[in-house]
């Protein structure tokens, strides 16, 4: 049961980050110029000191800073994210609606990258000089230099327009319809493209680490010893070499979590993928600060809730981790 | 026939500076039950001699250049990977120096065992998991049921050797190589590692390549002795005549290194004193003079001329020296 211990301790640190979290970007929010009166009142044309003076009392801006963080930070413990004037819906609704959008794409372009990531490492770390090495070799170089919006922009134009297998935008075709599978079917096949293209960055980083990685274990002791039981190549390389050697890589994807969240806001915006990253665009560009707000707590509570897998998938992994007995 | 044969073996390996012949032309033989020592300098080339008679060599560095490896009549250097992996750890397995990392990590060790036994003996998962445990007891690791399911960093260094050796021993090898199997251990774990050793053979009847710095262990465990310089072999016989009337003068001077032994088995004792000078660098290996030259106090000119040529005494004794005669 230490794992489970671990675990509790570990949710305690969680919500006393989050709680920092928001306390930090609302502060942030409040020092910024400008409030959602003024960005009101522009959408209205312009207003007089006194139809601001009316929204602000609305809103509750016109109280003391820490009475309005209180508010604040009292409903998120609600799961009350306050109430988007922009898109006149409360803020948690509107996330709620396109957080699994995000994290289908977030958490499969990870999946995605970390198998790719390791299987390339793996094939080129055994031929230093062979096909696979300067296939990761040039994923790397193209991961690491290309954008992902220009990377998304050329699948698009490659994949959808050119040679048009893929959707060009969206999540679903409202064209179809039918059971369960038939759904699933439609969302894969938007999925595709952008999954890919978030991949891609992942991927250079993960295969370059994973062939370095498995080179060195494949010079270990261990290594040798397994050799030396007369093992095959395959049990050498895939139980006893591999299993050492993605635990950095774990490590790595793990702490990429909030590159691949801030990756999807771009990669969303090239799709249209009706996710979180779309909604932060917008309400980023409408000034939505409640909506903004939400947006980054629901991204610390992501990177948090892929730590914690990371770090149990880490567990499965090497039993050094967290220190049985 | 003996168990295992090599003749004229080379290895070279391939290094920055080139390629240098890390053993050059070895020949001996082990006999079936039999405990044959290998001592000499760091970086002589013991270890090198076992990788290559179990096929491990260092893969795009190290090669067997000419020469056999006869075990029970077969030449290994000619012998298909599958060929090799169907001795290595079966009939012929070999326990290292660093017990420390030579054991997989991420693997409890009695998994680590029991692999060995489903890879060669066909054994179905609990019956190797049994016979690991069983073999946990043999090398007296107490709660041998218990510590199956440890993880090699739960255990001491020399539970971890250990492990090892019931690895190595799992499949009743016919010839076990162990490189130095006590070096990164404390004194009083070194002696049970070598008890344990010793009563295995003796239930076994496995032969024994023993590869060590220790001359204390080898008059205790080995029948004969090699002694290595510089990739080459200065001198090889029956242990008891060798510390007794070494005909190399290496081997003198590496004798003498050790006080006891004198005292143990011979009356005149004489002055402690280390051998002078460094091996030399693995580059200069191959040259045809006598390596040992350079550190030597007998040295003529003719030392400095050519390889010395093997000189044979009687009892088996063999010494690479142009003056054995003489020592
Ligand atoms: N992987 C390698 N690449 C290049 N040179 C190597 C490699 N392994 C060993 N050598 C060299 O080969 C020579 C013989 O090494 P070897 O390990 O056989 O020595 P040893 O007699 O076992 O020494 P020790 O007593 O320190 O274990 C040394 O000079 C060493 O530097
Ligand atoms: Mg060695």
């Amino acid at each position: 049961m230490n794992v489970l211990r671990t675990f509790l301790v570990r949710a305690g640190y969680a919500v006393v980050l989050l709680t920092a979290v928001l306390v930090l970007n609302f502060s942030l929010m409040h020092l910024a110029p400008g409030d959602v009166a003024d960005t009101i009142s522009q959408s209205m044309g312009g207003a007089d000191q006194e139809l601001l003076d009316q929204i602000r009392a609305d809103y509750g801006l016109d109280q003391p800073f820490l009475v309005q963080l209180g508010r604040y930070v009292g409903g998120v413990l609600q799961a009350d994210l306050g109430f988007s004037f922009f898109y006149n819906e409360p803020v948690t609704k509107l996330i709620l609606e396109r957080l699994p959008a995000t994290l289908l794409l977030v958490f499969s372009a990870q999946i995605l990258a970390l198998i790719v990531g390791v299987v390339l490492g793996v094939i080129s770390a055994q031929k230093p000089n062979g096909i696979a090495s300067y296939l990761v070799t040039f994923t790397a170089l193209f991961g690491y230099s290309a954008p992902v919006f220009w990377t998304g922009i050329l699948l698009l134009i490659a994949f959808s327009l050119q040679i048009p297998i893929f959707p060009v935008a969206g999540m679903r075709d409202v064209t179809v319809d039918g059971n369960f599978w038939v759904e699933a079917a439609d969302i894969a096949r938007h999925l595709v493209l952008p999954m890919i293209t978030l991949a891609s960055v992942f991927l250079a980083l993960y295969s370059r680490l994973a062939r370095a990685s498995m080179m060195e274990v494949l010079g270990s002791d261990y290594v040798r010893t397994a050799k030396a039981k007369g093992l095959s190549p395959r049990e050498v390389v895939y139980k006893h070499a591999l299993k050492n050697a993605v635990s950095p890589v774990i490590t790595l994807a793990g702490l990429q979590f909030s590159a691949v969240i801030s990756g999807a806001v771009l990669v969303e915006a090239v799709f249209s993928w009706p996710g979180l990253g779309t909604l932060a665009f917008q309400s980023i560009i409408a000034r939505d600060t409640p909506t903004i707000l939400g947006i980054l707590f629901f991204s610390a509570l992501v990177v948090i809730v892929g730590n914690l897998l990371t770090d149990l998938a880490l567990r499965l992994v090497d039993p050094r981790v967290g220190g049985r007995k | 026939m003996a168990l295992l044969e090599v003749e004229n073996l080379r290895i070279e390996l391939s290094t920055r500076d080139g390629t240098a012949p890390v053993i050059d032309d070895l020949s001996f033989h082990l006999d079936a039950g039999e405990t044959l020592s290998f001592v000499g300098e760091s970086g002589c080339g013991k270890s090198m001699t076992a990788l290559a008679l179990m096929g491990l060599l260092p893969e795009r560095i190290g090669r067997i250049a000419s020469g056999a490896i006869r075990f029970d009549g077969e030449d290994l250097t000619k012998a298909s990977p599958a060929r090799l992996r169907e001795i290595r750890g079966n009939d012929i397995s070999m326990i290292f120096q660093e017990p420390m990392t030579s054991l997989n990590p991420v693997f409890t060790i009695g998994e680590q065992i029991a692999e060995v036994l489903r890879a060669h003996q066909g054994l179905s998962r609990q019956a190797a998991w049994d016979h690991a445990v069983e073999l946990i007891d043999a090398v007296r690791i107490p709660n041998p049921k218990g510590r199956a399911g440890d993880y090699p960093f739960q255990m001491s260094g020399g539970q971890r050797q250990r492990a090892m050796i019931a690895m190595a021993l799992a499949c009743k090898p016919k010839i076990l190589i162990a490189d130095e199997p006590t070096t990164a251990l404390d004194v009083t774990v070194q002696a049970q590692i070598f008890d344990l050793l010793r009563d295995l053979r003796a239930q076994t009847g496995t032969s024994i390549i023993l590869i060590t710095h220790d001359m204390g262990a080898v008059a205790e465990m080995a029948e004969r002795m090699i002694v290595m310089y510089a990739g080459r072999k200065a001198e090889l016989g029956p242990v008891a005549q060798i510390i007794n009337h070494a005909r190399h003068p290496y081997t003198q001077g590496l004798i003498s290194c050790v006080p006891h032994l004198h005292d143990v088995l011979t009356e005149d004792r004489p002055e402690l004193f280390e051998v002078p000078g460094i091996v030399p660098s693995l580059r200069d290996f191959g040259r045809d003079e006598c390596l040992f030259a350079s550190r030597c106090a007998h040295v003529t000119d003719q030392c400095r001329s050519a390889r010395p040529p093997e000189k044979s005494f009687e009892g088996g004794q063999i010494a690479d020296c142009w003056h054995a005669e003489a020592m």
